[in-house]
Order: C-alpha cells, then sequence, then structure tokens
C-alpha cells in the first residue's frame, strides 16, 4: 500500500469508474521510492490548487496496475513512475520517471487546462 | 498580492523545516516556501538509519513528514509546489515572488538543498526514463538481464552499480578518472567482479536511440578519441550540485563549487539571509547537520528580532 494522502486506485474497474465520473484525472502508478514519492507529493499539493483535477496514485505491483503499464503511451517507460494524464476517459498525456512541480504544471497547462 | 512574514524561509528540507520549528515556537510569523514538497532529499530515502531518536530505522519519507507537522502545529505556513519568479536579498525589505504572490520579511533563511547532478549531454533529457535512469531501486528491474552502462565512479555509482548487479547481466562503468573514487572495499567489489568492465578516463558526449537500445558517445580524456557503445539502459550518478539557480543574480557570495559561503552562524555577507544546510558551503552533508544548520540560523534571527 502507498503511504500517500492520496486516493489511490485499486483495481481496473475502479479507474474506469475514476475516469468515466471525472473529466480531468492524473494517475501516477509507482512505489514508495525516491522517483516517485516527490510526484506524489506534488500531486498532494496540486489537489488543492487543481480542485477540477482527480489526483489519485496506484500501486505499481499491484496486478491490477497492467491498466498503467500495458497503456500503449507506456510501452517504451523504463523509469517510474508512470503518470498518467486522462481527459473525458481518454489518455491525454503520460509521462516516466521524476517530475518536478514545474513540469507536472507545464503537462496540466497542455492537456488539462 | 503581498503577504508580510517575519521570516521567510526558501527551502523545505530538513534545515528549512528545523528552522521553522523553531522560529514558529519563538513566536516569529514564518513561511516556507518550496519550490516541490517537503522534506527535500530525506523525503526519498528509503530508511533513515543514523538520525538521533529512533532506534530503529525510520523511512525518510515519515521523518520528513514528521518535521513538517511538528513546524505546521506550531504555526509555520507552507506554499509548496510553488515556482518562484523572482526575489530580493538585499535592503530591510526582502521579498520572494512565487505563482503571482509576493511575500515579504525581513529576514530570510535559505535552505534549498542539493540535487543530483546531470551530464547535461544531448539525449540525456529526451530519454530519461526510456532508457536512462537515475535511480537503481526504482528502475533497475526494467533491465534484468540486459546489458547496461553507469555513468560515475563515487560512492553513490559504485553502491547503485552493486544493487543493479542482482538484476544485469553486464555492467560497463564509465569514468572520468582512472581510479573508482569510491571507498576501497565497494570499488574492490566492482573491479573485481566478472559482469563488470570500466572505460577509465572517458566522459559521456552524448546519448542517441537505435530501437529499443541506447548508444553511448563517450570521449576517451586522455587521447581525445570518441568511442560509441550499444547497451540497453544507462544509470547515472555524477554527483549532487547546489540548488542556487534562483539565486544566481544576487550579490550572495558563492564558494567556487557554487555553494553559499557562511560563517558560524549561518550569515551570509547579506545582511537578514541566512543559509543552511547542503546549499551551504561546508565539509559534512547529513540530516543531523542540516537539522544543525537550520537551528543556528533560527537562533540568529530569534535572537536579532
Amino acid at each position: 500500500m502507498l503511504q500517500t494522502n492520496l486516493e489511490h486506485v485499486t483495481s481496473k474497474e475502479h479507474l474506469q469508474q475514476i475516469i468515466e465520473s471525472n473529466e480531468k484525472v492524473a494517475v501516477c502508478c509507482g512505489r514508495m521510492g525516491p522517483m516517485c514519492i516527490p510526484v506524489y507529493e506534488v500531486f498532494e499539493v496540486f489537489g488543492e490548487k487543481y480542485p477540477d483535477i482527480k489526483f489519485m496514485d496506484m500501486e505499481f505491483d499491484n496486478p491490477e496496475a497492467a491498466v498503467i503499464r500495458s497503456l500503449p503511451e507506456c510501452s517504451t517507460f523504463r523509469g517510474l513512475p508512470f503518470t498518467v494524464y486522462y481527459r473525458n476517459g481518454k489518455v491525454v498525456k503520460a509521462t516516466t520517471s521524476i517530475q518536478n512541480a514545474k513540469q507536472i504544471k507545464e503537462v496540466i497547462e497542455e492537456v488539462l487546462s | 498580492m503581498s503577504h508580510h512574514f517575519d521570516l521567510i524561509i526558501i527551502g523545505a528540507g530538513p534545515a528549512g523545516l528545523a528552522a521553522a520549528i523553531y522560529a514558529s515556537r519563538a513566536a516569529i510569523k514564518t513561511l516556507v516556501i518550496d519550490e516541490s514538497s517537503a522534506g527535500g532529499q530525506v523525503k526519498t530515502t528509503h530508511q533513515v538509519a543514523n538520525y538521533p531518536g529512533f532506534i530503529e530505522p525510520v523511512s525518510g519519507h515519515q521523518l520528513a513528514s514528521n518535521m513538517k507537522k511538528q513546524a505546521e502545529k506550531y504555526g509555520t505556513k507552507f506554499e509548496l509546489a510553488a515556482e518562484i519568479t523572482d526575489l530580493n536579498l538585499v535592503g530591510a525589505e526582502k521579498w520572494v515572488k512565487a505563482d503571482g504572490e509576493t511575500y515579504t520579511a525581513k529576514q530570510i533563511i535559505i535552505s534549498t538543498g542539493s540535487s543530483p547532478r546531470l551530464l547535461n549531454v544531448p539525449g540525456e533529457k529526451e530519454f530519461k526514463g526510456g532508457g536512462i535512469s537515475y535511480c537503481a531501486t526504482c528502475d533497475g528491474e526494467f533491465y534484468t538481464g540486459k546489458d547496461i552502462v553507469v555513468v560515475g565512479g563515487g560512492n553513490s555509482a559504485m553502491e547503485e552499480s552493486l544493487l543493479l548487479l542482482q538484476f544485469v547481466n553486464s555492467i560497463t562503468v564509465i569514468h572520468q578518472f582512472d581510479a573508482l573514487q569510491a571507498e576501497k572495499v565497494t570499488a574492490e567489489k566492482m573491479i573485481q567482479n566478472p559482469k563488470v568492465n570500466i572505460l577509465w578516463s572517458h566522459e559521456p558526449r552524448g546519448f542517441e536511440k537505435n530501437g529499443e537500445r541506447m548508444i553511448i558517445t563517450a570521449e576517451n580524456l586522455k587521447t581525445k578519441e570518441m568511442v560509441t557503445i550499444e547497451r540497453d539502459g544507462v544509470f547515472i550518478f555524477v554527483g549532487m550540485l547546489p540548488n542556487v539557480d534562483a539565486l544566481k543574480n544576487t550579490p550572495l557570495e558563492f564558494s567556487k563549487y557554487g555553494y553559499i559561503v557562511t560563517n558560524e552562524n549561518m550569515e551570509t555577507n547579506i545582511e537578514g539571509v541566512y543559509a543552511a544546510g547542503d546549499v551551504r558551503d561546508k565539509k559534512y552533508r547529513q540530516i543531523a547537520t542540516a537539522v544543525g544548520d537550520g537551528t543556528v540560523a533560527s537562533l540568529e534571527v530569534i535572537r536579532k528580532m
């Protein structure tokens, strides 16, 4: 279990329900490692700054995380975390490895603003 | 919009959080600004075993979280994940602009820490997470049975390499010197491992991709000859750099390695501006020394106010 204050995605069905009921969703899929923790924490802060976006996380080693790991957008990724942005139920952006607040903000402005 | 505080602390690592705890307990109106989240490098440290007060190792994430909550408990305000666009350290009234807001104070503590150094060669940023990594524990398993390059020869590089050897088929170390800088025991383990090959006196000059594989161009620093090798991935561990980008246009005095120069009271060359933690020019960079720096800086602020 990830030790974050974010809401956790627990299954494929859970993710589907989230992206169907929220226009803008960002999911950070990783572990409690040094590349992932900074992204979770920026997500926690951004959850207050961007109330129209649903920021969540998902444990990479959960078999259900195949819903993220097997996305075509993540097929060449070899760095945790895999961060996926959804809009109207569709993937609009995916990033790999650590991202700082400025980089995440740029992605949000690019695809979720 | 402008917001006034008695003290602004730039950087929410252990030094900044220790300073915040002391200042807030002394009823000093304190703001901590950080371009990331609270905790600095500690929050990404798996286990901390050398910080006093914890008989069993504590997770860095937990330790950082506790420090932030302790500061909040005493009234510290936080502006996290805030992009600092401008600041003025000179004069009686100092200010910091972040995310469109202006924050003013008479005293500032800089505790921005340090970050892993990048090589800054072509292809490094483009292939981050897609062939280039900076963390063995995070990304090592993506390279199970593969052939990789490790750039660097210091303690971090060699310790991370020993971890990577549990996954990979082979490691080619690219190192700029003709001897490893890591501690002897660690260096010997690497040199004697049959899966390890070392390119001495070489530096990477660029990265490209050939399908799924990485093409690494490296220069022999002695002969200036360029060599090209193809591997499945690259891990880079080439030391740390102080986080001073936002401070470059200020009159702060920096050491030749880019760290902020202070006296033993953490005072910089600018009145009312202090530096604490890893960003300060000093010999030892540990959580405990950062906390000590932050404490001293804060006590100086309290004494002067």
